[in-house]
């Protein structure tokens, strides 16, 4: 069970409370992650990557285990306390705009 | 008795104003989609109670909303506008050209007929529409695929789709309008586009005189008469007389023509409504005061409307979607200020009432007259 952390807005859209838990299959990755979280909440498409281009939206963040993630590949690992669901993954707003 | 219900886009959410038809006492509910930028929220006019909003922010991009009742509850649609084929590019501010680029929807405007049909007007520059109640949504590329689009370019706002008029007298007619490129016209329901410029004027480009290329702010249209509309350019009031093939100066006796809304009184084809700016470099209301000025005359001959509205230390500005006017009679008008005001007139402008005055900066305002 992967364990994701929306920020505030996301979290109104999806309409969850503060942490959604996921079953993700084979590899968990950026990219499995959120494709999971995507199919489990629609709403939730283009607001963290591109539709098309599946590229991170700029002022968007992953946050891992005390680690920034962002700029890793989308298809390399995430950290094995994510994957066994000790740690959650985080997606945050950037501190943008004062 | 009837009643109205406005739609206000904020930079930080929406709110519904109702009134019972003497709109008089106000009912606020909001904000909806709190901390978002709402760009427009528009109304069926099919099904008064089917509302889209368009809901952008620069982390989370482009959301659409609808609503089935009314704008009490709503739920998010789909939100992705892909441009249709090869992408291409218009004009940067430095000259060089640059591919299109979605940025966010602008504006909605919801089918005359059709509650599921919707035209989303987008930056870049581009029409799309869904015919599915907003699940999913197709660009109409005729528009972007246009030869003249490449010298295209955006103004201060960014490169704009912002005004969609259907006209309901002609099936598949058409217009748009972009900043900065102008007025377009299409015939066959968007499949084709033929830029409608002629007799525009604007200092600002290389050739004042140019097919595109025109700064155009809003155009309006009264439904009896379609054939004649009405712009306000980022400099200079204008009257089309025969569908927009040629436009004419009708700013008259205005204190500036700079502006941004214009629009229509509902049951007076011939009257118009417009909110002076001092310039394109200040942004806010001439002499601290703000002024609805009317034409009774469908253009050259102003009356400032004043009473009610602040009239000193006033330094506000009314968007180009932020002003609307509903169809009881007497006719109501409303406008939103960058300052959070709406104000509304319930004799055509003759005197004026804030409706609320400190929401966040107002970026539409549209009315909707209900059974």
């Amino acid at each position: 069970m992967i364990r994701v952390v929306l920020p505030a807005h996301l979290r109104t859209l999806a309409r969850v409370d503060r942490e959604v838990k996921l079953d993700v299959e084979g590899k968990v990755t950026q990219r499995s992650v959120l494709d999971a979280l995507e199919a489990g909440y629609p709403a939730l498409r283009g607001t963290i990557r591109d539709q098309v281009t599946h590229e991170r939206r700029a002022f968007v963040r992953f946050f891992a285990c005390e680690q920034d993630l962002s700029q890793e590949s989308p298809d390399d690992p995430l950290p094995e306390a994510v994957a066994r669901g000790v740690e959650p993954f985080l997606i945050v707003g950037a501190m943008a705009g004062g | 008795m009837s009643r109205v219900r406005v739609l206000v886009g904020t930079r930080k959410g929406a709110f519904v104003l109702t009134a019972d038809g003497r709109r008089e006492k106000w009912d606020v509910s909001g904000p909806h989609f709190g901390g978002w930028e709402i760009y427009h929220l528009k109304g069926s006019p099919a099904d008064p109670n089917r509302i889209y909003a368009s809901q952008s922010s620069s982390w989370f991009g482009q959301v659409i909303q609808r609503s089935s009742d009314g704008g009490q509850t709503w739920q998010t649609v789909g939100n992705k506008l892909a441009y249709e084929g090869a992408v291409g590019n218009h004009l940067w501010y430095d000259g060089t050209q640059r591919p299109f680029e979605f940025a966010r929807v602008w504006h909605l405007e919801p089918s005359l007929n059709d509650p599921d049909t919707v035209y989303a007007g987008i930056q870049d520059a581009a029409l799309f529409r869904t015919t599915d109640g907003g699940q999913t949504w197709r660009e109409l590329p005729g528009l972007r695929n246009h030869p003249s689009a490449a010298a295209w370019q955006p103004g201060a706002g960014g490169m704009c789709l912002h005004t969609i008029l259907l006209d309901p007298n002609h099936p598949g007619r058409i217009f748009i309008a972009i900043s900065a490129a102008g007025v377009f016209r299409s015939d066959d329901d968007g499949e084709t586009w033929r830029p409608i410029n002629r007799g525009l004027r604007s200092e600002q480009i290389p050739d004042p005189t140019a097919e595109v290329g025109h700064c155009v702010h809003r155009i309006a249209m009264h439904p009896s008469r379609p054939n004649v509309l009405f712009m306000q350019k980022h400099w200079d009031v204008m009257r089309s007389d025969d569908a927009g093939e040629t436009w004419k100066d009708v700013g008259g006796n205005l204190p500036t023509d700079f502006g941004f809304p214009i629009d229509v009184h509902s049951h007076e084809p011939n009257t118009v409504y417009v909110v002076p700016i001092k310039s394109d470099s200040e942004h806010y209301v001439p002499d601290a005061k703000l002024r609805v000025y009317r034409s009774r005359t469908g253009g050259h001959e102003w009356e400032a409307l004043t009473k009610g509205l602040p009239q000193s230390h006033c330094y506000v500005n009314v968007l180009r979607d932020a002003m609307a006017v509903d169809s009881l009679d007497p006719c109501g008008v409303y406008v939103g200020t960058s300052g959070g005001q709406v104000y509304g007139s319930a004799d055509a402008g003759d005197s004026w009432a804030p409706i609320v005055r400190d929401l966040p900066p107002v970026v539409s305002v549209e009315v909707q007259t209900l059974p």
